[in-house]
């Protein structure tokens, strides 16, 4: 940082509008690929856990432990092997960090289905596949959507950590701040990545609230209360 | 891997400033400190929301921002301030945010571990006499202990993680390795540094996962599910 600089030069800001906007966009775009791929994997995971429950421990171990394991490490462990500044390198972490809570939501949110409404279905002459995709999924959209929301606001975070590995959206403009003690893209990349993860975890609540009017009291079970 | 048998082998990396042992040494007292710090400001004030059910609105926007505040945003937009306060690069500007990332997990565990004691309980515990901190620490928090250590877990596994970003601020640790080995191209170098982090996060993490199964009597098992669940809801 520069002596008797402000924090923020606007004008800055002003003239490099465009680039700015073109890493939010590949914030987006990364945290986006992220979240969707985690989410696939996830309800595929889920769904071998519902058929097999002893799957269950195995997989949210190994799903925990990749999680432990700090960001900035496994993309350097990752580079090697797919390249610096490669999508790829990136996105294998990132999609890593999204299981674990994905994963687990997903099961407590089957889990949490009441046996009566299971019976009543099959009851009704739903197939078991009709059962889980008609009844138990829906009832299991709330927390289903809140481990999505944890998933994308964590994500959104660990992007810009991918800066330093030549990817990284807004990161980016963090870390070109600190590299050349030049502070206002620093605060603008911090500042946006912010602003980004709180406008995703809103956008989903309201998403969760249109698609499950019926749960407004349930969301209890996902959230720090 | 050759490349990496070789970097291993050779003594200058084991010895003097750059050596592996001074790294991980400190690595640790960059997260030790910080983790200490956060818990001695989190357990209490989360002690206070837990046992009084004031303030729990103040526990809520803690954890929520504490989970969307990106750490390396974090680390940055303190930068400036920590430098203008004199305290120079190195130890500060990366403490200062360990801290800030170290108490939410805590705190939140704190006070869910103590919100989740049975109420009747608690009332027992009145009921026999107990004065209200005689109630807090003799019988809320011993229960809301496995919570507490939960906490402790997600916060001690965030900060060696987060330590690592500080060598972006020219501090130590095993950072180090990371970033100065992506600066050179040094591909063992940065290996090296990213598999002793990841080494030192595991190790931790089942240390105090440890601790929290021995700790967690069956009728609490309950609550640690579900302040592991709030921890884990907490982000990285």
């Amino acid at each position: 940082m520069r002596e008797g600089e402000p924090l923020i030069q606007w004008e800055w800001i002003a003239r490099n509008g465009d680039q700015i906007i073109g890493r939010l966009v590949q914030h987006i775009g990364l945290t986006v690929i992220a979240v969707g791929f985690g989410l696939a994997i996830s309800l595929v995971l889920a769904l071998l856990i519902y058929r097999r429950r002893a799957l269950y421990g195995p997989l949210s171990g190994i799903a925990a432990t990749l999680y432990t394991i700090p960001s900035i490490a496994l993309f350097a462990i990752l580079t090697p092997i797919t390249g610096f500044g490669s999508i790829v390198t990136a996105e294998i972490a990132l999609i890593s960090y999204t299981l674990l809570i994905l994963l687990r939501n997903i099961v407590a949110g089957l889990d949490g289905v009441p046996p009566d409404v299971r019976e009543a279905a099959s009851a009704m002459g739903y197939s078991a596949w009709q059962r889980l995709w008609r009844v138990e999924m829906p009832l299991a959209l709330p927390l289903i959507i809140a481990g999505v929301r944890v998933a994308t606001v964590t994500t959104v975070g660990l992007v810009t950590v991918a800066a330093v590995i030549g990817q990284g959206g807004l990161g980016q403009l963090i870390l070109s701040g600190l590299r050349s003690f030049f502070t206002t893209p620093t605060y603008v990349g911090a500042f946006l990545s912010l602003a980004l993860a709180l406008a995703l975890d809103v956008s989903l609540l309201s998403l969760q609230r249109m698609l499950t009017p019926w749960a407004r009291v349930a969301n209890v079970a996902a959230g720090p209360r | 891997m050759n490349e990496l048998l070789a970097w291993l082998s050779d003594p200058a990396h084991w010895s003097g400033s750059d050596g592996i042992p001074v790294r991980l040494l400190e690595h640790l007292q960059l997260s030790g400190p910080s983790v200490l710090v956060a818990m001695l400001i989190a357990l209490p004030v989360g002690a206070f929301i837990g046992h009084t059910g004031r303030l729990t609105l103040l526990a809520v926007t803690i954890a929520n921002v504490g989970r969307a505040m990106p750490t390396l945003a974090l680390l940055v937009i303190l930068l400036p301030f920590i430098l203008r306060a004199g305290l120079g690069l190195g130890f500060w500007p990366t403490f200062v945010p360990l801290v800030l990332l170290g108490v939410p997990p805590i705190l939140v565990n704190t006070y869910v571990g103590i919100g989740q004691v049975d109420r009747d309980v608690r009332e027992a515990a009145r009921g026999v006499g107990l004065s209200g901190w005689q109630v807090l620490t003799r019988v809320e928090l011993p229960l809301a202990l496995p919570a507490i250590v939960a906490g402790l877990r997600t916060a001690s596994v965030q900060v060696i993680a987060t330590a690592t970003l500080g060598a972006l601020v020219a501090s130590g640790g095993l950072g180090r390795y990371i970033i100065d080995g992506i600066a050179l191209q040094e591909a063992p170098r940065m290996i090296v540094g990213a598999v002793l982090v990841a080494a030192l996060a595991l190790a931790v993490d089942r240390v105090l996962a440890g601790v929290e199964r021995r700790l967690a009597a069956p009728s609490t098992s309950l609550a640690v599910e579900r302040s592991r669940m709030a921890a884990s809801n907490l982000v990285k």
